[in-house]
């Protein structure tokens, strides 16, 4: 391994899975088979192409995944388009990790946990998803309330139905924005469904998607009885170097890729509002 | 203290080429003063300071970071880095000076630049005394005291000689290469030209600045103030002050693709560019109202705030020469900090 922080190694995506018409998720090891470095839940790594660039991506697979990890990545610009248009085998470069991670370990120990997520905002909340699941008997009841477009942008769905609806102690609550053939589930925006569902208090939120469903969301949860310091949410800038230097997710005294990109809510209200 | 005789100056310059590159201020063509590096018959400039700040020295423009050979689906990643030669900068001002502190703030910490460490344990900083500030200086404004600049090696420009005086083991190691041209001295040329200059700094017209009213806590005191509006207005968004600025270190990474394969290199970006934070799904700052408060908030409070009450400025006053519109930290201070 190398001494310098930015410089990566190499990975190869071993398996492409198409989630939706925007969205697929990469399996990358390195070129010998192995995962290319331990991470927490929450924590993103830098994929690159060179001579197309690099991005910053939450890992979306477990921690407790030991083979390889995994990228929920939506086509949305120069590297995304790459990758959408890349084939098994191809090689790329990886970094990482880079962030603090959900507090699993501490803060959400023995909690009731309700995990709220829209669209590809699923990506990031995976990764503790499947951790608390993994270890079941570390955290209380689990509630998810998932949310996007239309039944085709369901995240991950297989995972979903036929693993995470079929748990004990997990509830999950799956919404589409409009009415769809073929869908009898709830139809609405998250943060109505959430305040719809009307949780207790006596648990940690996780949340992630879009800047105005985070927005919104919190609100409503905090109308629902929720403190802020029982919220939990991850940001996303721009990020070039992922070490706190190049100045590019600076918001305040803060460094997203370093200080963050989880943060408690309460933890935002220091932020200006630049994010 | 030693002391070399003006003389044999250039015989000093040149003993210590022998052993690594010398870089000191020279006056260009365009008759302005650029670091430049020493050879016979280069003469040093006699002007304050250089149109660009040092920190090319450490943080250069543009720098190369790595290589990829791309072959089909298969890469291979070059680690290019090679160990720096050698280097003394001679003729640093005390603002310069400081400078290098606060970049280490940002490129030391852990995770540690190793592009940046390399050529800062290779580098000597040979500091000058400013026995002439100019009227654009306020670095006593963040407390820092032209009179002492720091570095390896301070040094004092008298008519007839040059004092010299060791402040770190780098600089000892140096000092004692060059005893066949120096003389042990006694402080009393050095003191005189100190109270000299420091009754100089207390008639600038900045003498009075101050930075009190900034810092680390006082996020809230400045974000949404009403002076930002007509602060930044008249703002190009050129991004002059972010490149002569001696502490502006936020940088680009970007691929090149050669013939031969594809160069990652890192180049100086600023806070003031409307496409720095640009993302694939939105800007977080779209105005230049939020890009130039982003840049002045740093300076006066974000790093304060994480680096014990240290401002990012040094007030060297090349923003206050430079910039088009005559727009500058000094203005933005004086505005918020309510002594306008």
């Amino acid at each position: 391994m190398n001494t310098e922080a930015l410089i990566p190694v190499v990975g190869v995506i071993t398996d492409i899975r198409i989630d939706t018409p925007d969205i697929k998720t990469f399996r990358v090891v390195t070129p010998d088979g192995k995962k290319a470095f331990d991470h927490k839940p929450g924590q993103c790594a830098m994929l690159s192409i060179p001579g197309v660039g690099e991005a910053m991506f939450s890992i979306t697979s477990s921690p407790t995944n030991t083979e390889y990890m995994e990228f929920s990545i939506k086509k949305c610009g120069c590297v995304t388009e790459w990758l959408h248009a890349a084939e098994v085998g191809q090689q790329i470069t990886i970094r990482g990790p880079y962030g603090n991670p959900f507090p699993v370990d501490d803060a959400f120990a023995g909690k009731n946990m309700l995990f709220i997520a829209g669209g590809v905002g699923l990506a990031p909340l995976r990764s503790v998803i499947n951790y608390v699941r993994h270890y079941r008997d570390r955290y209380g009841k689990v509630d998810i309330v998932y949310g996007s477009r239309s039944k085709d942008d369901l995240l991950d769905y297989d995972e979903i139905l036929h693993e995470w609806m079929t748990d004990d102690g997990i509830d999950v609550h799956l919404t589409i924005d409009r009415e769809q053939e073929g869908w009898d589930g709830h139809v609405g925006f998250v943060p109505n469904y959430v305040k719809e569902l009307g949780f207790d208090t006596d648990k940690v939120a996780v949340l992630c998607g879009p800047p105005i469903m985070i927005k919104f969301t919190l609100a409503g949860l905090q109308e629902l009885g929720f403190d802020k310091t029982q919220v939990y949410t991850t940001l996303e800038l721009r990020m070039k170097c992922g070490i706190g230097k190049c100045g590019r997710c600076n918001v305040g005294s803060k460094y997203v890729c370093k200080d963050g990109p989880v943060f408690r809510c309460d933890e935002l209200d220091e932020l200006p509002d630049e994010y | 203290m030693r002391k070399c005789s003006t003389a044999n100056l250039d015989a000093l310059l040149r003993t210590i080429a022998e052993n690594a590159s010398l870089y000191l201020p020279v006056d260009g063509t365009d008759g302005r003063a650029h670091f430049t590096k020493w050879e016979d018959g280069v003469k040093m400039s006699d002007a304050l300071n250089t149109v660009r700040s040092a920190k090319d020295f450490f943080f250069p423009q543009t720098e190369n970071l790595m290589d990829f050979k791309v072959e089909g689906k298969t890469i291979e990643i070059i680690d290019t880095r090679e160990e720096c030669e050698d280097f003394v900068i001679f003729g640093v001002r005390a603002c310069d000076v400081r400078s290098f502190d606060i970049l280490d703030r940002v490129f030391l910490v852990d995770p540690v630049d190793t592009y940046y460490k390399n050529r800062r344990e290779h580098g000597i900083i040979v500091s000058m005394a400013c026995t002439r500030p100019s009227e654009t200086c306020f670095c006593r404004t963040f407390g820092i005291d032209a009179a002492n600049p720091g570095g390896d090696i301070v040094c004092y420009k008298e008519e007839d000689a040059w004092y010299f005086d060791a402040l770190t083991e780098k600089g000892q190691a140096l000092l004692s290469k060059l005893e066949s041209l120096t003389e042990e001295c006694d402080t009393a040329a050095v003191d005189a030209q100190k109270d000299l200059i420091r009754e100089r700094m207390d008639k600038l017209p900045l003498a009075d600045l101050t930075a009190d009213a900034f810092g680390g806590d006082k996020l809230n005191t400045y974000f949404n103030a009403p002076e930002w509006k007509s602060l930044s207005q008249s703002c190009l968004g050129c991004g002059t002050c972010t490149f002569v600025c001696p502490t502006c270190q936020c940088y680009d990474i970007k691929d090149f693709k050669t013939n031969k394969g594809v160069q990652r290199f890192r180049c100086w970006d600023s806070c003031m560019y409307s496409d720095f934070t640009k993302m694939a799904h939105g800007n977080n700052r779209t105005s230049q109202l939020e890009r130039f408060r982003q840049r002045f908030m740093h300076k006066l409070v974000y790093f304060p705030a994480n680096n014990e009450g240290i401002f990012g400025c040094v007030g060297c006053g090349r923003c206050l020469s430079r910039c088009p519109i005559s727009m500058n930290i000094v203005k933005v201070m004086k505005e918020l900090g309510g002594n306008a």
